[in-house]
């Protein structure tokens, strides 16, 4: 298969140049063709690992309050604040 | 005061016996690196007024019974720029995060500074630790101290350096790949990937959060055994750690290795080890002969399939992970992610989009288990395997910057131990004829954190080329 770069830059949303576009089409096709390798291993009968050391179903406690972050420790990464909450771009997709 | 040689049990050793005090000992420190650092570019921040700040409290008459509740007073490290630190500066060495102060601080990070640690600051690495090489760093290269010209092996490039060319006795690193065990066989030094889930990443800026393994760099087994002391076990805030007693890692260092079955993976000594790591590796199975381990050929039948499992898992998991840098909350927006960290985003998106998902990433994580069935075989017939660390000695910069998959090919000793999620301990091993050092790894079932101490400890002190240090002045 092969990867369509600038589909992809568009769903990563990430803005790549002209010329990035042919950089990252020839090295990102050859890893494709290099990762394509394991379909040459029969994996028919096996369950995927996602967890390695056998953990499931890990709960925490629920009295976290005291390690909650601060309102003004939330925000103090941001410049673009209003009343205290983030400022977001608007999100409508009109294309 | 010659700070060169120290390791973390020299200096607390110092301090026992009053030779000199904590204030002397972190102004060497930091005196080493203003006069270092501007040529090697290890540390990314130096931490100067804190860590001078927090000498302030100790006096000349640090007593005995303070070490045990704080093993590490005063022992300066420097901390990779992965890990969060409150109030001060992380930049996971991107343009993205270049002005972003965290606040709160990684698990790892407060533990060892509640065990007495003093941060020196913070160290240089590939961008998001994605890199084998140190090159994909944002603030420049960090250089090898044994050659300037080499790469000092990454993504932990600062943090291997630090130690190596004693900026700072010990430092922190994260492995998700390779990235703790690759630069420190590059540097001489010795470097700990633990187990899964044996030390919490909470804080640590996520890359692949299936396989990130969060460690350190040290000058000798004994100080990884002390430091491993300090940062393992359950913190409450990363579900996947494993909640296990409290174990002393120092404890069977001194034990030996007679009649310890250490095995070799055929598929690990192939045609693509350069002539000079061979070497280094046989010589290495002599000495563990002659130290009473017996040397097993073993069979891991999927060390091939590393990489591509690897490259599928870890780009699936890094396009996730950094899908959260939008620039709202905090950093930059994303049209300051470098090239690399491009390269993945989008080789992840692809893998895991509509359609592609079932080809790419389930064979991945399927494959990945007949990895880790290989492990678990190979550890029926032996105690620990084996292994040099990087096929090649460390390469001139620039060598492979240009190839990524030239690049991603460097790991190939060291990806498949992550996706088991086993320990690996690097230990020096020797040098190149040009004097670059080569190192070997340690491996071992889950957990086996302390057997793999006792391993390297044996082999280190039969070798001792730690002893070895990088000329500099």
């Amino acid at each position: 298969m092969k990867i369509d770069v600038k589909k992809v830059a568009k769903l990563s949303n990430l803005t790549i140049s002209p010329d990035e576009e042919v950089e990252f089409d020839k090295q990102l096709n050859d890893i494709v063709v290099y990762i394509e390798k394991l379909n040459s291993i029969d994996t028919s009968e096996i369950e995927p690992t996602a967890q390695v050391t056998g953990l499931s179903n890990k709960l925490r406690n629920d009295n976290f309050s005291d390690d909650v972050l601060s309102q003004e420790s939330a925000l103090s990464g941001t410049k673009k604040t209003h009343n205290g909450l983030f400022v977001v771009d608007k999100l409508v997709d009109t294309t | 005061m010659n700070i060169q040689n120290f390791t973390i049990t020299d200096i607390i050793e110092g301090y026992k016996k009053k030779e000199f005090s904590v204030g002397e000992i972190v102004n060497s420190y930091l005196e080493r690196i203003e006069k270092l650092n501007p040529t090697l570019n290890a540390f990314l921040t130096v931490d100067k007024q804190n860590a001078l700040k927090k000498t302030e409290g100790f006096g000349s008459n640090l007593t005995i019974e303070q070490f045990k509740n704080f093993p590490l007073l005063g022992v300066p490290f420097g901390i990779k720029d992965m890990f969060l630190t409150r109030g001060v500066r992380t930049t996971a060495a991107s343009n993205v995060l270049k002005d972003y102060i965290p606040p709160y601080s990684a698990t790892a990070v407060d533990r060892l500074e509640s065990a007495g640690a003093i941060s020196l600051g913070k160290l240089n690495h590939d961008a998001w630790a994605h890199g084998s090489s140190g090159e994909n760093s944002d603030f420049g290269n960090t250089l090898n101290p044994w050659n300037k010209d080499y790469i000092p092996g990454g993504s932990s490039s600062g943090s291997a350096v630090a130690v190596a060319a004693s900026l700072s006795p010990f430092s922190t690193g994260t492995d998700t790949g390779g990235s703790i065990r690759l630069p420190a066989s590059f540097t001489n030094t010795v470097g700990l990937k633990p187990t899964y889930g044996l030390v919490s990443r909470y804080g640590v800026i996520s890359m692949a959060s299936s396989l990130d393994s969060i460690g350190h760099f040290s000058k000798t087994v004994r100080d990884s055994a002390i430091i491993l002391n300090a940062t393992a076990g359950v913190d409450g805030y990363d579900a996947t750690v494993t909640d296990r007693a409290k174990e002393d890692y120092t404890k069977d260092l001194e034990m030996g290795i007679k009649g310890l079955k250490v095995g070799v993976p055929k598929e690990y000594i192939n045609e693509g080890l350069s002539p000079e790591v061979k070497q280094t590796f046989e010589n290495s199975l002599k000495i563990l002969g002659k130290l009473g381990a017996e040397i097993i050929d073993i069979t891991l039948p999927h060390t091939d399939a590393g990489i591509a499992v690897y490259y599928i898992i870890q780009p699936s998991e890094v396009s996730s992970n950094l899908a959260r840098y939008d620039g709202i909350r905090y950093g930059n927006d994303r049209s300051f992610f470098g090239k690399e960290a491009k390269r993945r985003i989008m080789l992840g998106t692809f893998t895991l989009s509509s359609g592609y998902y079932d080809a790419y990433y389930k064979k991945a994580m399927q494959v990945r288990t007949l990895i880790g069935n290989d492990f678990d075989s190979a550890f029926k017939n032996v105690d620990v395997i084996v292994s040099p660390v990087s096929p090649t000695p460390p390469w001139k910069f620039g060598e492979k910057a240009n190839d990524p998959l030239a690049m991603y090919l460097s790991d190939a000793l060291t990806v498949t131990i992550n996706l088991a999620g086993v320990p690996g301990l690097a230990v020096p091993a020797g040098f190149s004829h040009d004097k670059l050092p080569i190192g070997i790894q340690f491996v071992g079932p889950h957990f086996s954190e302390s057997l793999l101490f006792k391993v390297g400890h044996s082999f280190e002190q039969e070798t001792k080329f730690y002893k070895e240090l990088a000329h500099l002045e």
